[in-house]
């Protein structure tokens, strides 16, 4: 393997790892104040469509990332209702999510645009377009025949779309947010004791919304860049199980936020590494199945839950709604 | 003291609150002046935590004012009950196990939106704190690494922090040591040195008469008294509490021994934390006898019970009427043990004793639903169970005598009476029995306290656990205290007293 | 105390969800432009106005009442199997491997040998995250849910690169011998005079599903294995104390749970498909979720619960065909009963609650 190919593979591991790792950042917020969140999935696909749909519509891409955003954000108010404010079940509240999604995003986009439960192709504005830094190099021709140093420049770190670039801001932010402020100290505590916040005269209500609706944003941006930059459009069931890759990640990770970045940059080298099975028999000199490479997130979570690698221990109060004692 | 000019520091007037069909709260009226301790004393579920919950904007009252300094106060939360300048010692403490004792004080205090400042600024006032009041805490320490008396401290700390000049400190030495106790009350004390209103909540006597300068007695959801602690004794107290005149001492005659019919040695119990919570226990229970292990609460009776009963491991040596019980391995389980004849009421029968959604007959096959008079073919006879029910609640007079009802709809008393009626009639030849009246009324208890007996005198081996001395020391013929998950030593119940025990428990040797 | 008396449990709760699920999936048709009423008429039409319909139904029905139970007897002892749908298809495999491998000399030893082998893949798929909860504390949900797609990596090499016959092209095993071809209801309404209809494809599997309800049904209320379980499910702390293991509980259920969701595969595969294809769960595993949930996990509700499912899936299949409404309206009104009848439960129930305390206040 040259080490343009191996560029080339990281370079796609950034594209595959942003939606991961901008889900798995949501459900941080989400599972870290005590409410688990199995509905990402859903949520990105909503916003996938309605991010593609109003960008198509509109042939603004902005508007559209709004409306992915305010999508995924109502399915975040559902999930908040039912599990903060009627202490329903978390994780039904969840499947339920992801189903409400899976069928709403098909049902309108036939109603909206007949093409099968597509939208139309975006191109143009339409889109989030890779930016290229300055002086980087454009043509896969002209990367090739440039220095190491140069292939970096312009492959891997040049020619994203702007939501990668707000994504790996994200990590930082997050850990920010988490450790330096009070918001994240009560948010942190919600997530551990929801007693000690409310006895504190702190709303765990309010706090549990906020954390909710924050994984919504992220979510929906993460929806946005599956239809709008990773892809030019929406089409049925795009998200592909990437939320379930996310909670995986999540879990991976402890959650901690730049944990999360590893987890999901893990997880995306498997995905860039599964489109590229020439790869890695030029490498380990056998042939790997594809299916393996897919399924080894799935297996490694697994594997991670069960303590065979260090313990995962969740946030203390996560899945139970909050009731106050007699 | 005070004169009757100056506000009440609180005034409740006709406070009311129900839960559904239950009137937890009916139109209590207090006032408590402003430097003095109050006392309110009641048995469980007599509504004191209800009342204090209305005070700390828990709940919201029914009916009914609070005035605090004399002013006419809504306390719709918790955060206006702060700003009121009312402080809660909750009983179960209200901490961030993994957060360090400073962030648990700022958490909801906090000056500003970033964290460095706020954490500085409550450092700096913790020393002071500490300083005024003896109150010493590692403030990076993590709560889940300090004792339960350092983490009592963290919470009034919380109270101090936040400016409160009224501590309400509910059922605060349910889980502290006498000693760990007197100085929490020194505490108190001295807080009142400085002005500020307390209000402690117990059940114990004993505390009320030590600490308070004015005591409230609250009976089923009603305020019935409130006396000068100087002019009152335990006897009217009590009295006040249940509302006649209560027999402390229970009728029995000296006990007839018999063979040693539980032999325990050498007992280590390890928790899944790696904890030791038995440290090698050795001990026996006769035939005709009543053992009766005192103790402050987490000493390690829990886990002597539960490895006696089947659901804890540990190692060591334990036999029933001479032959081994296994501890570690296949057979050491409940059901197994209950084959044995061993009979186990728990001491939380809400969490163990009882399947709460379960009806009374579905509960009083629990543990013995594998007993063939339960059975027909593959199959449970059902109607065989109830029948079985129906005679057992008959003869523990257990109310409403319905089979078929839900245990959760039974009152505290004939709920455990459901569980004693499962366990004695069951002829074992070793009772385990542990807080056998917690959360149980007056009538009740000593119905519960005749059948304790009357099994020593039909000749069976009895274990008693109990927080509460004043029962160890009606009931049991040999005493042991334990304290840290050893046991402290022994006494014949006759020749002791609360003030031996009471040293023993916090570990003093005597 | 129990505020509501238990008809109102058991009936009026699930029944006034359901209709806020149907309610709002009226109105999601009527925002797409159609006439629920007409599409509503068109389904009933559809699925239950001929026999060919109700062919369908009750097809559509007995994958529902396997995957239904399977979630019922997991959430008796507490535990939450999203894994249905991995465990189906894992049934599928040990159907397809006990029809293509196995000499059966006449169907009906065939099926008792597939329901052993479907039952025992599914039990197997269930009982390693049974293990890793009851062992390792792993959470179950987790673990089942990353379990479907494990099953799915595996499924997709088992049929891509095992079982797909020389030559052929789609991702599938070869037909099952004609000896393993499970009658239809045809087949069995013939002989005493019944005609239903040739096409559709209910068969004997129905059956099994309802034996399977009652045995179900015997199993959690009348043995002991089920008080355990029941007990388990509602308190562990009781549970051990009363010398009922937590870990025994805990794979049994999961076992039993498994091989449910397993035996599924008896009807998709070996009634209806006659061979083994990718995705031939068809996410009957998460119907399954719904089902329990509207069923209150009691076999009876869970029968019929699947059958008000078969209807859904019947009709929504027809509204597709006639109208433009896609067949995903199905999964939407999945959703919203999963919804109703589960997560957002209180918000029914409180209300009704406080309607009950009123009225038995005003009886007083």
């Amino acid at each position: 393997m040259d080490f343009f190919t191996l560029i080339q593979i990281l370079d796609a591991t950034v594209r595959l790892a942003i939606p991961l790792l901008l889900a798995c950042l949501a459900g941080l917020f989400s599972e870290r104040a005590g409410i688990f969140d199995i509905g990402l999935e859903g949520k990105m696909l909503a916003a996938a469509f309605f991010s593609a749909a109003i960008a198509s519509m509109t042939g603004s891409v902005w508007i559209g990332l709004l409306a992915g955003i305010a999508a995924s954000l109502f399915l975040s108010g559902i999930h908040g209702l039912a599990s903060i404010t009627f202490r329903g079940n978390q994780l039904i509240s969840g499947v339920a999510i992801n189903f409400l999604a899976a069928g709403m995003t098909v049902l309108i986009a036939q109603s909206w645009f007949s093409q099968g439960g597509r939208t139309p192709s975006l191109s143009g504005a339409e889109r989030f377009n890779p930016i290229n830094f300055p002086g980087a190099l454009t043509t896969t021709n002209e990367v090739k025949a440039a220095s190491p140093l140069m292939q970096v420049y312009s492959e891997l770190l040049s020619g994203h779309s702007l939501l990668v670039y707000v994504a790996l801001l994200t990590v930082p932010m997050t850990w920010w947010l988490l450790y330096r402020t009070r918001f994240g100290l009560r948010l942190r505590a919600v997530g551990e004791n929801p007693a000690a916040v409310d006895t504190a005269g702190v709303s765990v209500v309010g706090l549990r919304y906020a954390a909710v609706a924050i994984c919504g944003i992220l979510c929906g941006i993460a929806g946005a860049y599956l239809s709008t930059a990773l892809q030019a459009g929406f089409v049925k069931d795009m998200s592909a199980g990437r939320g379930f890759i996310a909670l995986a990640a999540l879990i991976f990770a402890k959650w901690r936020p730049w944990h999360a970045l590893y987890a999901t940059f893990l997880f995306g080298l498997f995905q860039a590494l599964e489109l590229r099975p020439d790869v890695i028999e030029a490498v380990i000199g056998m042939k790997v199945q594809g299916q393996f490479l897919g399924a080894l997130p799935y297996i490694m979570t697994v594997v991670i839950l069960a303590g065979f690698v260090g313990k995962a221990i969740p946030p203390r109060a996560g899945g139970e709604p909050y009731v106050k004692e007699r | 003291m005070n004169n009757d000019t100056t506000a009440p520091a609180i005034e409740l007037k006709g406070i009311s609150k129900a839960f559904g069909p239950v009137q937890a709260n009916k139109d209590i009226s207090i006032r408590v002046m402003p430097g003095t301790i109050h006392g309110i004393i009641g048995e469980n579920g007599a509504g004191k935590s209800t009342l204090m919950s209305i005070l700390y904007g828990f709940y919201k009252a029914d009916k009914g004012e609070i005035f605090i300094g004399g002013q006419k106060t809504e306390i719709p939360d918790s955060q206006a009950a702060i700003a009121a300048g009312i402080g809660m010692v909750f009983q179960h403490f209200k901490l961030v196990e993994n957060f360090t004792v400073l962030e648990n004080i700022i958490l909801g205090a906090e000056d500003g939106r970033l964290l460095k400042p706020s954490l500085a600024k409550a450092r700096k006032s913790l020393l002071e704190l500490a300083a005024e009041y003896e109150l010493n805490v590692d403030p990076d320490a993590l709560i889940e690494e300090i004792g339960v008396g350092m983490q009592q401290r963290v919470e009034i700390l919380k109270a101090l922090y936040r400016q409160a000049d009224i501590l309400i400190l509910d059922e605060p030495t349910g889980v502290l040591t006498p000693s760990e106790a007197d100085q929490l009350f020194r505490i108190l004390g001295r807080l009142r040195a400085e002005g500020k209103t307390i209000i402690l909540i117990t059940h114990k006597l004993r505390e009320i008469m030590e600490a308070t300068d004015t005591v409230s007695v609250m009976r089923r959801g009603e305020m019935t008294a409130t006396v000068k602690t100087a002019d009152t004794s335990p006897e009217e107290l009590a009295e006040l509490m249940v509302g006649r005149k209560v027999l402390l001492q229970v009728d029995k005659t000296p006990p007839t021994l018999g063979d040693v019919v539980l032999d325990v040695q050498n007992l280590r119990v390890v928790d899944e934390q790696g904890v030791e919570r038995l440290k090698s226990i050795s001990l026996n229970v006769r035939a005709g006898e009543i053992l009766g292990i005192a103790g402050v609460a987490g000493n390690g009776q829990s886990e002597l019970l539960e490895v006696l009963g089947g659901y804890a491991d540990g190692t060591g040596s334990v036999t029933l009427n001479g032959e081994a019980i296994d501890l570690t391995g296949k057979y050491s389980d409940g059901k197994t043990r209950r084959a044995r004849g061993i009979a186990h009421v728990p001491e939380d029968r809400q969490r163990e004793g009882l399947i709460m959604d379960y009806s009374a007959w579905e509960n009083t096959a629990f543990g013995y639903h594998d007993d063939p008079a339960y059975q027909s073919g593959i199959f449970i006879n059902n109607a065989a169970i109830r029948q079985d029910t129906e005679e057992k609640m008959e003869r523990f007079d257990v109310r409403p005598p319905n089979p078929r009802l839900a245990a959760k709809n039974f009152s505290g008393g004939n709920q455990q009476k459901i569980v004693l009626a499962r366990e004695i009639e069951r002829n074992p030849d070793l009772l385990l029995i542990g807080q056998p009246t917690r959360g149980v009324d007056i009538g009740a208890i000593e119905f519960i306290h005749q059948q304790i007996v009357a099994l020593r005198d039909q000749g069976k081996a009895i274990l008693l656990v109990s927080v509460e001395l004043e029962e160890i020391l009606s009931l049991a013929d040999r005493v042991a205290v334990m304290f840290d998950g050893h046991i402290m030593g022994e006494r014949a119940a006759g020749e002791t007293d609360e003030k031996e025990l009471g040293l023993m428990m916090a570990g003093v040797e005597t | 105390m129990d505020v509501m008396p238990k008809w109102a449990e058991v009936v009026l709760v699930p029944l006034i969800s359901l209709l806020l699920a149907a309610i709002l999936s009226g109105l999601v048709i009527l925002a797409i432009g159609e006439d629920p009423i007409a599409a509503l008429k068109l389904m009933i039409d559809g699925a239950l106005g001929s026999t060919y319909g109700w062919g369908y139904t009750l097809y559509y029905a007995t994958n529902f009442m396997f995957t239904g139970l399977a979630v019922s007897v997991a959430f008796h002892a507490r535990l939450f199997n999203i894994g249905g749908e991995g465990q189906a298809m894992l049934g599928g495999l040990g159907v397809a491997l006990a029809c293509l491998f196995i000499p059966w000399p006449h169907w009906s030893l065939g099926l008792l040998g597939a329901i052993v082998l479907a039952g025992a893949f599914g039990a197997i798929w269930a009982a390693v995250p049974a293990y890793l909860q009851a062992k390792r504390g792993s959470h179950i949900v987790i673990t089942t849910i990353m379990f479907n797609f494990i099953a799915a990596a595996v499924l997709n090499y088992m049929l891509v690169n095992v079982l797909r016959p020389k030559g052929a092209m789609d991702p599938a095993t070869a037909r099952f011998p004609e000896a393993v071809h499970l009658p239809t209801l045809h087949d069995i309404l013939a002989p005493i005079g019944i005609s239903f209809s040739k096409a559709a494809p209910a068969n004997v599997s129905l059956l099994v599903a309802i034996v399977a309800c009652v045995l179900i049904w015997l199993l959690i209320w009348r043995t002991k294995l089920g008080y355990e379980i029941r007990a388990y499910g509602h308190s562990e702390s009781a549970a051990k104390y009363a010398g009922i293991s937590p870990v025994k509980i805990t794979m049994i259920a999961m076992i039993i749970s498994g091989a449910l969701a397993g035996m599924m595969a008896i009807n998709n595969v070996m009634g209806e498909a006659e061979r083994l294809v990718l995705n031939a769960t068809e996410g009957a595993g998460f119907i399954g979720i719904a089902v329990a949930l509207m069923g209150r996990s009691h076999p009876l509700g869970v029968f019929i619960a699947a059958i008000l499912f078969g209807f859904l899936y019947q009709g929504g299949a027809e509204l597709a065909l006639w109208t433009s409404i896609p067949r995903e309206l199905i999964v939407v009104i999945q959703a919203l009963v999963i919804l109703f009848t589960g997560a957002l439960d209180n918000m029914v129930r409180m209300p009704l609650e406080r309607i009950f305390l009123a009225l038995r206040k005003g009886g007083n």
